[in-house]
């Protein structure tokens, strides 16, 4: 049982930095692939200021946002300036970058990353199973009623105008700069927050746990759900972390099937198992959710 | 001096690879608009054939053909089966089935091949050369002499013939080129077997030059040969030569003479991101040229 608990609370995670990572690629139409760094940007934020300011986990946690909001806002400045395949390189370095500097400055904990960090408490205990998922569980139904606000908000409305064609919406008097940064301040933000409780579940960090095979796996939830689409990266992020459990006799091959099933869903199924044209998503959706 | 110069001379080396394998990016970007993340799996193709052909025949050339073969054809295939269904779709669509298809070829070759580093223990007919004082390795000459003599008959090819002319003319229109009369589907897949056939080369150089040959050895080209093609302007080949060359020399000087506290392979992604803020359209990128 505790095991399938730990599987959940990895799997409830992954499933709010996806979300994150939604909302700048399926909302905003804005290619990233350094979602990774964000996360690990949180987990840091979140570690250093438990282990060295002394805080708990919930006192940090304004800050964790505050932090991950401000360097996603910095770094979604590229944005505005590059096109698709540029910023899907610059993201991608930006996600080395960030995790060179994890490993390097001795500040982060360099090579040996930053341990002993504090379990998160409630009410003065320490939650850990079932009732650490329910904080997972509380922060990814949250994440969910924000990714609904936004679809349903002008916010949301103008990121879907900008995404279908720029150009046009910038001269109906769409600002495609504040929505664009927008989106990469909440899904930063998001990131940071699973990132937060990744550190305090694991209560070990390093750098490598952020690298860019990370960001390619948020991605492929993403794109395996059904990108822009409510449920999709949940969905996503439940089937990929589920795959490795049940293929466990098949360890030596695991990341082969993953790579193709990636490979297949995007080759024949671009839109995801819930996107638009799916079979699914036809039988299950009675009224169009947006756009 | 002498110190300064070797180093210069290995940094030249390594942005020559560099501009090997980045070339094929900047080749398949030209006709497709893909980025071909892919195309470091099949630059480790290229060391994994050369090698055990080289073993099974002991013959460099004959190592050398059979990886370009077997590297154009899985070149094409990957065209064929996967980027060409995919170009009606947003640019990410085709991003993240190169991605998915580089990530997959590295376990092919881990499963295949064994996680393990593999000696290229090649006999080389060149022993080390002087110049003064100053010693080139025979390993290095050979990168020398073959990615010369590459780029030479890569230039003669695209800039001294008509198949050059049609591949250049489908990169920069491909529907004016195919009203034109020229059949852009062959086009584009020999392009893809020459990128292919020169990452197979640029992979049985680096095989040799550092004795080894192991299943992720991909990783690192292919994420810095990216930075490579933006830097130098998306497409253009004058400009991922350069972006290579300058790269290759900067990271061995940079290494060898400075103390930076970052990692070599970070430094290829700060020169793009601080190219990108001066020069959206990189070194060689035409403005606003899509």
């Amino acid at each position: 049982m505790n095991y399938l608990v730990t599987v959940a609370i990895f799997i409830g995670i992954q499933a709010i930095a996806a979300n994150g990572l939604n909302v700048i690629v399926g909302y905003a139409g804005q290619i990233s692939l350094g979602h990774a760094a964000f996360f690990g940007i949180g987990a840091y934020a979140s570690a250093l200021l438990t282990t060295k300011a002394g805080m708990t986990f919930w006192q940090a946690l304004p800050f964790v946002l505050l932090i991950t909001g401000s360097i996603g806002l910095l770094l979604g400045m590229p944005s505005l300036r590059l096109r698709e395949d540029f910023l899907a390189v610059t993201t991608i370095g930006i996600n080395f970058i960030v995790e060179s500097i994890f490993q390097y400055i001795p500040f982060f904990g360099g090579a040996l990353g930053i341990s002993n960090i504090p379990s998160i408490r409630l009410f003065g205990t320490r939650l850990r199973g079932w009732p650490f998922l329910g904080v997972v569980a509380f922060f990814l139904l949250l994440s969910l009623l924000a990714n609904r606000k936004f679809t349903k908000s002008c916010a949301g409305l103008a990121c879907f105008a900008i995404r279908e064609e720029e150009t046009a919406a910038a001269s109906m008097g769409v600002s495609p700069v504040r929505f664009k940064l927008l989106a990469f301040v909440i899904g930063t933000a998001m990131a940071g927050i699973a990132g937060a409780l990744y550190a305090h579940t694991m209560r070990f960090i390093a750098a490598t746990d952020f690298g860019f095979p990370h960001s390619v796996n948020f991605m492929s939830m993403v794109v395996l759900g059904g990108i822009g689409t409510l449920w999709g990266p949940t969905l996503g992020a439940i089937i990929l972390g589920l795959l490795p459990e049940i293929f466990r006799p098949l360890i030596q091959y695991r990341m082969l099937i993953n790579a193709l099933i990636l490979l297949l869903m995007i080759r024949f199924q671009p839109g995801g198992i819930l996107g638009g044209s799916s079979v699914l998503a036809r039988l299950f959706r009675r009224r169009p959710s947006h756009g | 001096m002498n110190m300064f110069i070797e180093q210069l001379l290995n940094g030249v080396a390594v942005g020559a690879i560099y501009a090997l394998i980045t070339l094929g990016l900047a080749l398949v970007y030209g006709v497709l608009r893909i980025l071909h993340v892919a195309h470091a799996a099949i630059y480790t193709a290229g060391a994994y054939v050369g090698l055990f052909v080289y073993r099974a025949t002991g013959s460099i050339p004959l190592a050398t053909l059979a990886a370009m073969a077997v590297c154009g054809v899985l070149g094409i295939l990957i065209e064929r089966a996967v980027y060409s269904p995919l170009l009606k779709y947003p640019p990410y669509v085709p991003l993240i089935s190169s991605i998915a298809m580089f990530l997959g070829f590295q376990e092919l070759f881990r499963l295949l091949a064994g996680p393990y580093i593999i000696a290229f223990n090649a006999r080389l007919p060149l022993s080390d050369a002087f110049i003064g004082h100053v010693r080139i390795s025979a390993p290095i000459l050979i990168i020398y002499v073959t990615s010369t003599l590459v780029l030479i008959a890569l230039w003669l090819l695209l800039y001294r013939t008509e198949i050059g002319l049609a591949i250049r003319a489908t990169s920069q229109d491909r529907a004016i080129a195919s009203t034109m009369g020229m059949d852009a589907r062959s086009l584009i897949s020999l392009t893809f077997f020459i990128g292919s056939a020169v990452a197979a080369i640029a992979g049985i150089l680096v095989g040799m030059h550092y004795n080894q040959v192991y299943p992720t050895m991909g990783t690192v080209p292919a994420y810095k040969s990216l930075a490579l093609i933006v830097v130098g302007g998306l497409g253009s080949l004058p400009g991922a030569v350069f972006a290579s060359l300058l790269l290759g020399v900067l990271e061995t000087l940079l290494i060898g003479y400075a103390n930076v506290p970052l990692p070599r392979d970070s430094l290829a992604f700060i020169a793009m991101i601080a190219v990108l803020l001066w020069r959206p359209q990189g070194l060689f990128g035409r403005k606003g040229g899509r």
